[in-house]
């Protein structure tokens, strides 16, 4: 584990994605073969489930640094992250041997399962023979996420740097859920082996969003326009009588997405489908808070799935007949998908994105800035030409999506936030007024630069009214311009609407408090969006 | 009896003396624990300082001011109080105040550590009845290394630097940090420069004996031929035209709050160390165990927290002393 803690550090000291990079590859050159398999899985994501709860922790720690549990909590907020605070916190003890990666993730994984006791016991044990940064490796296995600043892409490159692959093949090997204890280095990313993992989808092929004038894209008819919906991304898979539906945040959802599992037994194998998976219901998409509601329910009842059904709004095949057909031209490839969908009975769950013809820019310009009333968030534009690439690529897909709807917004109740913003109140909520009161009606974390995050900690550090624990009340002075995706009724927030999405715009120092908007605004926009609707 | 010693709206105030500690409007009489900008400020008619303190006092708010020097444990008398100042470890002239009326002892220590930074007077344990202190650092998260493996960990990351071609960026407060590293680094790696406002400290300090190491970096001086060299600068030169001038370079952050990754990450720093100028929780215990002290007022820092944990631990009544002075550490620096 130390050279993996190494890597950590390594990582952690540099703010340079090429340093990163630099840092894994070398990891990968020096490190033990079993415990390369563990620490890409780690830096990928794909670790265990949390094995004890973060409550238990908390209170070990307590009892063993001798802090009461209160102070621990202050600590805590500001900190940020509860491994590092506990690190911190523990009396340091003399690091006595290095533990091999596997062996800790076996243990970690045993934890889930051991009474309560025995877990003490165990991570007690742990806590007294790792110290610094290999304690805090370790807690990070304990707690929730392991976020350390690199991404799985540069994994990925370092990866294929190692091993002399392509990105993208090294990508789609790494995709999915695998199980480290069942692979080797080998078995991972040896070329006989791909064939055995007829479940893992391809990479998604991602669209940059449009900046600049669309008419600079040159003629609209080198074009395919699609609606752009507002869904989950998916793919889904038959092969070997089998089917999968991945998220783009690669989860398997089959569990979740049930009405397209009879598709095994209609579609032929290897076929793979790429679209937006969105709530449908008599002939049009429902709102997408509701999906969220579906997909959060541990249970499908029948009555859920009789409110709220899922489908697939197809626009794009990857594979056809076990052939992988990426490099087909865009065109070639609806041309095909559209006979699919019109070959096999696939009984509404699949529909085709529909291609939007417009005479000129200006019509599909007209089209965005209106998306809203056709349930969708803009428009996806792609060349007809295009070949389905892996990852962020810019050129041949665009989204172009309408303008956020926007509100002002007065600062009332300030939280120091997590990680990088630790000890720094980032995490806002705001409010708008309701008959010369303030009622908070969103909370906003992201938008703002460090710069700007810095001066308004310093504010709020000089105009706190009142706190309650790591949530301060101040003055009702400065204003924020937010943006977001919706808009709801809600029965859940005080304020009785929720948003979707939302973030901060800018930092309005020109708008004095009284002149922020109010709670009948907020309803204003629900009803012309329903409107819309009707 | 009133308390010795209260807050009004230009500072911490004896109204038996008619004298102010370390205030923050323009008054008559300030003493004046050390010479940091949220400290010492403009405008008092009569500044009363350590002797060490003086050229810092000339250096940043000019001469026209009457000021008075007093040595550590030389003891006067304003209006019946007996005051004398005890170094205080934070940095060169810095001290504890101690005030003593009619049997009762009041200590006001300002900022202060306890580890010796090998520059400034060590810190003298005194004994009081009422005790004052700061809680910067006042979270059991807080425990700094022993400054020697830092200023080692400082060395080796800088040869590391040099042999890989790259200067090496320290960004510390210009007044006592600086002078801390300048005074452990090892002159044998590389040459040593200073930014405008660390050289003219130790100018300054240089008027009572301290001498340090390094080369004001001036204007003629071609700052893209430094190559291997260490630059000493202040946290507020960080991401400007004149530190870019430097490349290539590696850059580090010394503070106490470089023990948080979420700060050391905030700064976009390549590395962080927890070199700090002030207590941290163990000392701060330490501190309050052997003053004897009856009751404890915190001020700058996490003064609620540290307050209501040392009521409740060491069963002393504790209390929150509001003031203004700046619990940040390093970002204040004018």
């Amino acid at each position: 584990m130390r050279k993996f803690v190494e890597l950590i550090e390594a990582i952690d000291s540099t703010t340079k994605t090429n340093q990163k990079v630099d840092a894994i590859l070398r990891y990968l050159q020096i490190a033990g073969e079993e415990d390369k398999v563990f620490a890409i899985a780690i830096l990928t994501g794909n670790k265990p489930r949390r094995p004890i709860k973060t409550t238990d922790l908390r209170v070990w720690a307590s009892e063993m640094s001798d802090t009461p549990l209160w102070l621990l909590e202050e600590c805590y907020y500001v900190v940020g992250d509860l491994a590092e605070t506990i690190t911190l916190t523990i009396p340091p003890s003399m690091p006595q041997k290095d533990f091999s990666l596997k062996g800790v993730f076996e243990d970690i994984i045993i934890l889930r399962t051991d009474q309560p006791a025995v877990q003490k016991l165990k991570v007690l044990s742990y806590w007294s023979a790792l110290s610094g940064s290999s304690l805090f490796v370790f807690n990070k296995f304990l707690t929730g996420n392991f976020r350390v600043g690199v991404s799985k892409k540069l994994v990925v490159k370092a990866i294929a740097k190692y091993l002399n692959y392509d990105e993208a093949v090294i990508e789609h090997r790494l995709m999915g859920k695998w199980n480290p204890f069942e692979e080797t280095m080998g078995t991972l990313f040896a070329e006989e082996h791909l064939e055995g993992k007829h479940f893992l989808p391809y990479p998604f092929y991602l669209a940059y969003a449009l900046e600049g004038n669309p008419r600079e894209l040159g003629d609209l008819t080198d074009w395919i326009l699609e609606a752009k919906l507002d869904g989950i991304r998916g793919q889904l898979i038959v092969r070997e009588d089998e089917i999968f539906v991945w998220s783009r945040g690669e989860d398997l959802m089959n569990e979740k997405f049930v009405e397209f599992l009879p598709l095994k037994d209609i579609l032929p194998n290897g076929t793979v489908l790429d679209g937006e998976i969105i709530p449908w219901k008599n002939d049009r998409p429902l709102d997408f808070q509701l999906m969220q509601t579906r997909i959060g329910r541990k249970n499908l009842s029948k009555k859920i799935l009789e409110d709220i059904p899922l489908v697939m709004i197809c626009y794009d095949v990857l594979e056809w007949q076990g052939n992988d057909i990426r490099d087909w031209p865009l065109a070639k490839r609806r041309q095909l998908l559209m006979e699919i969908l019109a070959t096999y009975p696939v009984n509404g769950v699949l529909l085709l994105s529909e291609e939007k013809i417009f005479n000129n820019w200006e019509e599909a310009e007209l089209y965005r800035n209106q998306a809203r009333q056709y349930f969708s968030e803009g428009l996806m534009i792609k060349n007809r030409n295009s070949p389905y690439e892996v990852g962020r690529k810019r050129g041949k897909w665009w989204k172009w999506k309408t303008d956020a709807m926007t509100i002002d917004g007065v600062l009332i109740y300030a939280q120091s936030g997590h990680g990088r913003r630790a000890n720094l109140f980032t995490d806002y909520t705001f409010a708008v007024w309701d008959n010369g009161a303030l009622v908070p009606f969103t909370k906003a974390y992201s938008g703002l630069t460090d710069k700007e995050l810095i001066t308004i900690d310093n504010w709020i550090k000089r105009n706190t009214i009142d706190k309650f624990g790591p949530v301060r009340s101040v003055k009702p002075e400065l204003v924020f311009e937010l943006a977001f995706e919706g808009i709801n009724l809600s029965s859940r927030h005080k304020s009785g609407v929720a948003l979707r999405f939302p973030r901060i715009v800018r930092w309005r120092r020109d708008k004095p408090a009284l002149e922020a908007n109010t709670k009948e605004d907020l309803l204003h926009l629900i009803n012309a969006k329903h409107e819309s609707t009707r | 009896m009133g308390r010795l010693l209260t807050v009004d709206e230009n500072g911490l105030y004896c109204k038996q003396g008619d004298f102010y500690i370390d205030p923050w409007k323009p008054v008559k009489t300030a003493l004046i624990s050390h010479g940091h900008s949220d400290h010492m400020r403009w405008g008092m008619q009569h500044y009363i300082c350590h002797h060490h303190t003086l050229p810092i006092l000339k250096l940043r708010l000019g001469t026209e001011n009457s000021s008075q020097g007093v040595a550590y444990g030389e003891v006067f008398e304003i209006n019946g109080v007996k005051i004398s100042f005890h170094p205080a470890g934070h940095i060169i002239g810095s001290a504890q105040i101690r005030l003593e009326f009619q049997d009762e002892v009041w200590l006001f220590t300002g900022d202060y550590k306890i580890a010796k930074d090998g520059v400034s007077t060590p810190y003298e344990l005194v004994k009081c009845d009422h005790f004052i202190t700061e809680s910067t650092f006042g979270l059991p998260i807080y425990h700094f290394p022993p400054p020697e493996l830092i200023y080692q960990d400082i060395n080796s990351w800088w040869r590391q630097n040099a042999d890989e071609g790259y200067n090496t960026v320290l960004l510390a407060y210009s007044l006592g940090k600086s002078q801390n590293i300048l005074a452990h680094i090892d002159p044998s790696i590389g040459e040593v420069y200073l930014h405008g406002a660390v050289a003219n400290t130790n100018n300054a300090l240089a008027e009572i004996g301290y001498h340090f190491p390094g080369k004001y970096i001036s204007p003629d001086i071609d700052r893209s031929a430094l190559r291997s060299a260490l630059i000493v600068a202040p946290p507020s030169a960080s991401d400007t035209p004149w530190l870019r001038k430097l490349k290539p370079y590696r850059i580090a952050m010394c503070s106490g709050w470089m023990q948080l990754r979420g700060a050391r990450r905030r700064k976009g720093v390549d590395r962080g160390f927890a070199l700090s100028d002030h207590c941290d929780w163990d000392q701060l215990n330490q501190a309050i165990r052997q003053t004897g002290a009856k009751h404890v007022y915190v001020t700058h820092g996490y003064e609620s927290i540290f307050s209501k944990w040392v009521t409740n631990h060491f069963g002393i009544p504790a209390s929150i002393l509001k003031t203004v002075y700046n619990d940040e550490e390093e970002e204040s620096e004018l």
